[in-house]
């Protein structure tokens, strides 16, 4: 049986259309079921259940925790919105909230503007472009929190970022980058800038592998130049990839963990903190899982209300 | 048309520099990896190292006990393999019977995948903290291993999905026609053709299952079956600043993703860029 099916998909993968299985009926017994069996329901029982439980029972579940005060221990008592009440309430956990939105948008525009240009830059025509894309697209496949550790040392006070302030002679502007409230952020939003560049560009590099050198060469033709090229040829096709990366920078973002733990532990004063950071600290090193599961449930509004916004306006202009 | 003229010499040359700038916080990494405790406060970050002190990476293998990282290595290494399999075997297999089966309750599984794709993860993590403690699975592998599967199935079954979907049946009918069960057919004639999905599927939760630090810091932290990412942050917390040895512990941590992307660049940029394609 081997041979025959190997041999026929040799000949199968030479003209693959002319056999559209779609359009043949199943051969049927004279008792209606099908000759031939494709597959056995039960072999899908395994996945279902795991996806149901890990999936739908647990989102449930801690929907159901953020209405209780849950310490992970003992009996509970339900709440109400009492978890709500606190978190709108407590200006800390607010400024979370405004620290978990700019990452994401950080995340967003950067990694499209950044991804946009090195994509342009690595396009056509360059000899060494498939090192070069190669190398951008490396940081991607590293560890978030192994990087983390290099710019942590890059970041140091006397790091090579102060080091080269000195050199070009902008010494005032030295300053201990992770322990100030007013940087901290940033320092965070460059390794996260430096990770998804690569994904951006390699989705913006697929998207300009769609513009088709026959409309380039005509607006050229029409003398249109570079800027009105990038404008009303280049931008046009690459409305789908800018959909992608915006969504998948916002989702990136909103979910940031490891380089805030591992750089500046939510520090100093909260100042990069943000609310997947505080759900673990409330929920698994404080115990409170009912208020934990509340803060959860409100990133997982927000990531939702973004999610759908996001692609809201990406639809809307391709109208 | 793609004549190679002065302006595109002159944007080589900026891309070049650019990229270097782009990847200088790897050679910092390298460099530093090498150099001794006194030369790394001494001289400057870009410098080489005057010679080169190999016991950094020594003393990085040899740490015994639950900084480990010889363990957390072969724990990663556990868990990613064990769960790639799993969800390769599991999310193939769901895929098919809900592709090829003509009943209504297979369209409405699909969908159930499909809002599994969207739904966040994060309100879930508490319960399954919990569920896991209550059945014994925290601070074990199994569990960390369940809980990875059921986190890649809605999309690995929905990259299968896509596959089956556009999968001649010619193949399954010839081998049922030579006496094959379901099985047989399924496993013979189906299986050895979905290469370019399992790829795709392997690829990309492979990377994200090594590289995760939030589930194993949860569910493994503390325990005696760290991950990779677990033992790093944990040693290095432990570490105070002695950045070649912290450069060294993450190079031999970076090392298998290194190798890694050598061998699948090529395959590694088109899965990600592939959702693009209409």
């Amino acid at each position: 049986m081997k041979t025959m099916t190997s041999g026929k998909t040799t000949s199968e993968q030479d003209e693959p259309e002319k056999h559209p299985a779609e359009i043949v009926r199943p051969l049927r017994l004279s008792n209606g079921r099908p000759l031939i069996a494709f597959g056995r329901w039960w072999w899908a029982a395994p996945g279902m259940i795991l996806v149901f439980l890990i999936h739908f029972v647990a989102t449930l579940t801690g929907g159901y925790f953020a209405f209780t005060d849950y310490t992970g221990i003992g009996s509970f008592q339900f709440i109400g919105l009492a978890n709500f009440v606190r978190i709108a309430q407590d200006p800390a956990v607010v400024g979370v909230i405004g620290t978990t939105i700019f990452y994401a948008l950080i995340q967003m525009v950067g990694t499209t503007v950044l991804g946009l240009l090195f994509a342009l830059g690595l396009n056509r025509g360059l000899k060494s472009r498939h090192v070069l894309r190669a190398l951008v697209f490396l940081p991607l496949a590293l560890s978030p929190l192994a990087v983390s550790y290099i710019w942590k040392y890059v970041f140091q006070y006397d790091g090579l970022l102060n080091e080269s302030l000195l050199q070009l002679g902008l010494g005032d502007l030295r300053r201990t980058w992770l322990g100030d409230p007013d940087t901290a952020l940033w320092t965070v939003a460059v390794v996260i800038l430096w990770q998804g560049t690569g994904l951006a560009m390699v989705i913006f590099l697929a998207g300009l592998s769609r513009v088709s050198p026959e409309v380039e060469e005509a607006a050229a033709l029409d003398r249109a130049n570079q800027w009105q090229k990038f404008w009303h040829v280049t931008l046009p096709a690459l409305r789908p990839s800018i959909g992608i990366v915006t969504m998948l920078g916002l989702i990136f973002g909103l979910r940031l963990f490891d380089p805030i733990l591992a750089m500046t532990g939510g520090g100093p004063v909260n100042s990069s903190k943000n609310l997947a950071l505080l759900v673990y600290q409330e929920a698994f090193s404080r115990g409170n899982f009912g208020y934990g599961a509340a803060l959860s449930m409100v990133l997982t509004v927000i990531i939702l209300f973004f999610a759908i916004l996001q692609q809201f306006i990406t639809r809307n202009r391709d109208v | 048309m793609n004549r190679y003229t002065r302006l595109t010499f002159l944007r080589e040359i900026l891309m070049i520099i650019a990229t270097a700038i782009f990847v200088l916080p790897l050679y910092l990494l390298i460099v530093g990896s090498l150099k001794s405790t006194s030369e790394m406060s001494t001289s400057s970050a870009i410098a080489l190292p005057s010679h080169l002190e190999w016991s950094n990476f020594i003393e990085v293998l040899t740490t015994t006990g639950k900084n480990s990282v010889v363990i957390g290595f072969i724990n990663s290494v556990i868990i990613t393999g064990v769960t790639l399999v799993l969800l390769i075997l599991l999310s193939s297999m769901t895929a098919y019977v809900i592709v090829r089966s003509t009943r209504r309750w297979a369209n409405i599984v699909f969908y159930l995948f499909l809002v599994g794709i969207i739904l966040p993860t994060q309100l879930g993590i508490v319960p399954l903290y919990l569920g896991a403690r209550a059945l014994g699975l925290s601070g074990s592998l199994v569990g960390l291993i369940i809980i990875y599967t059921g986190t890649f199935l809605p999309l690995s079954v929905f990259l299968y999905a896509t596959f089956f979907r556009s999968h001649p049946r010619d193949y399954e009918e010839a081998a049922a026609l030579d006496g094959a069960g379901p099985f047989r057919a399924f496993w013979h004639a189906v299986l050895p053709l979905m290469g370019p999905v399992t790829a795709t599927v392997a690829i990309l939760s492979g990377l994200v299952v090594w590289n995760d630090f939030f589930t194993p810091l949860i569910f493994l932290g503390g325990s005696d079956y760290p991950t990779l990412p677990v033992v790093m942050y944990e040693y290095i917390g432990g570490l105070n600043s002695a950045w070649n040895k912290i450069f060294a512990v993450v190079i031999v941590a970076l090392i298998p993703i290194m190798i890694f992307y050598m061998v699948t660049q090529k395959r590694l940029m088109q899965g990600f860029a592939g959702g693009t394609k209409e």
